[in-house]
């Protein structure tokens, strides 16, 4: 059952901002394992994401979805298999380490700094020359910048997320790393999270998202992958029409997928 | 996609990311003192327990002060330490930190820094209290000792911050820091109590500097070494 899928996204979503040429891979995975102890957590994953397309990556708990997120953005050393960002090996440099925006629903903040405070502080790590001017355009984008001198830890979990999702954007990322983003997001924040990325694939930035969500992760993918105990095993190219949740064709593409992803999950036996 | 077409961006160096995160750690503690006032709670009671249960007629206070200063300095330090990788892990604030420009080291340097200070301001509570509390001579032993402080600071939390990186991940922080660096702190502490106890006996500095020599020597030795060894405690 466990098959490794050489994925190549090489194909925009029509609103993207795709150039005319084939575009050059920006995220390039090859055959990553990751082992704790005799386990395999991911097991032989590779793939290529090009600028441009968003990868939705859906699997039961224990699929190794978290732990092949953690590899892709240098955090965690892959037992075998490289990671290779921009034409640069991960972990790499600052100057490729720079190109990444890790969200997750862990919300990465300091409970004791205000919002702004820690915007900044992700702005200042980045090394942003007008850090406070990003900061502010980061929290008026997702529509917090009322709240931005409330220590976080008077922020509610929504709150809380939507400034995650600020400090992780603030330094505009070339690869954005998702985790379960939609965890705690109120339908406003929900929509920032995903006017947010959508602008930033527009944009030309690659995006990995990982959700249990079926209808969250099609929103705006270009590709779904389904993966289960370490492996991809099917991919998927998402259709233009999924990126409208409400209209007939993104609803039975997502039925679709839904349906095929628990065959597999059944046949599995996760 | 090229790493050129990014934001403008300036390469802050070593030494102002080093800064950015001691400032933030400091601001954080400033915020909340959880940990300031613990060490010091720690400290002033430890130093009147010692007070009350000596005997003045048996043991000079000049014999007792040393001892007494560097076990407070120890075990109040641990507090701080504990602290110190607890508001990263919190809500994984650490994985932002390590994803971005930064280098390990400039994250250990940092830490270390803010730990220094913390230390630093239990030390300047510590040493007037035991002045007091053992009635010690007014002198210029002051600031010898507080130049010995100083010293044993920087070995301590250069081992401290590398060991509470390491005993952060597990679930036995708390316990497994002091079994980890307390030995450790022991070749840091042993000069730091000698020559202590050699200044308050009026002695001149010139009969410490053996002491104090081999205080250095220990400061850059777990200086380099903890910096070196720093981003290996990091990987999973």
């Amino acid at each position: 059952m466990s098959v490794p899928v050489d994925m190549s996204i090489a194909t925009p979503r029509p609103e993207a901002t795709a150039p005319a040429a084939p575009a050059p891979a920006a995220l390039i995975a090859d055959g990553l394992v990751r082992r704790f102890g005799a386990r395999a957590a991911v097991d032989g994953v590779s793939l290529a994401l090009a600028p441009g397309a968003c990868l939705a990556l859906f699997g039961p708990n224990g699929a190794g979805k978290t732990t092949l997120l953690r590899m892709l953005g240098g955090l965690l050393k892959p037992t075998s298999g490289t990671v290779t960002l921009a034409g640069h090996r991960l972990p790499g440099d600052g100057a490729v380490r720079r190109l990444i925006g890790l969200i997750s629903h862990h919300s990465m903040l300091y409970a004791a700094l205000t919002a702004r405070e820690n915007v900044r502080f992700a702005a200042e790590c980045q090394g942003l020359v007008e850090a406070d001017a990003a900061t502010t355009a980061a929290l008026e984008r997702l529509q917090v910048l009322d709240r931005a001198d409330t220590p976080v830890r008077l922020l509610s979990r929504g709150l809380q997320q939507r400034v995650s999702i600020a400090r992780a954007l603030v330094h505009q990322p070339r690869l954005v790393l998702l985790d379960e983003p939609y965890t705690g997001l109120d339908d406003v924040g929900a929509r920032a999270l995903t006017d947010a990325l959508r602008a930033l694939r527009n944009d030309g930035a690659t995006l990995v998202l990982v959700t249990h969500h079926l209808g969250e992760g099609l929103a705006f993918a270009t590709e779904a992958a389904i993966m289960l105990r370490g492996t991809i095993v099917a991919t998927e190219a998402v259709t233009a029409a999924a990126d409208d949740r409400v209209s007939a064709n993104g609803l039975a593409s997502t039925q679709a997928f839904a349906e095929r992803y628990r065959d597999l999950v059944m046949a599995g036996g996760a | 996609m090229t790493i050129a077409s990014r934001p403008a961006v300036r390469v802050p160096g070593f030494l102002a990311d080093s800064w950015r995160i001691a400032r933030k750690d400091l601001l954080i503690e400033f915020r909340t003192r959880s940990a300031f006032l613990a060490a010091a709670v720690f400290a002033v009671l430890s130093v009147a327990i010692f007070r009350f249960t000596w005997d003045a007629t048996a043991v000079p206070a000049i014999d007792l002060a040393p001892p007494v200063l560097w076990v407070i300095f120890t075990f109040s330090g641990l507090l701080g330490l504990n602290r110190s990788f607890g508001v990263e892990l919190a809500d994984r604030a650490m994985d932002a930190m390590l994803a971005s420009p930064m280098s390990r080291e400039a994250v250990f340097a940092g830490k270390a820094l803010a730990n220094l200070v913390f230390v630093a301001l239990v030390q300047a509570l510590t040493i007037p209290a035991i002045a007091l509390f053992f009635d010690l001579p007014a002198g210029a032993w002051w600031w010898s000792v507080v130049g010995v402080a100083v010293l044993a600071m920087i070995g301590l939390t250069a081992v401290g911050t590398l060991f509470a990186a390491v005993a952060s991940n597990t679930r036995l922080a708390e316990m497994l820091l002091p079994m980890l660096a307390l030995p450790f702190f022991v070749p840091v502490v042993i000069p730091a109590a000698q020559a202590t106890a050699l200044l308050l006996a009026g002695r001149p500095v010139s009969d410490v500097a053996s002491w104090i020599k081999m205080l250095v020597a220990f400061d850059l030795v777990f200086v380099a070494a903890c910096t070196v060894a720093f981003p290996y405690t990091l990987d999973e």
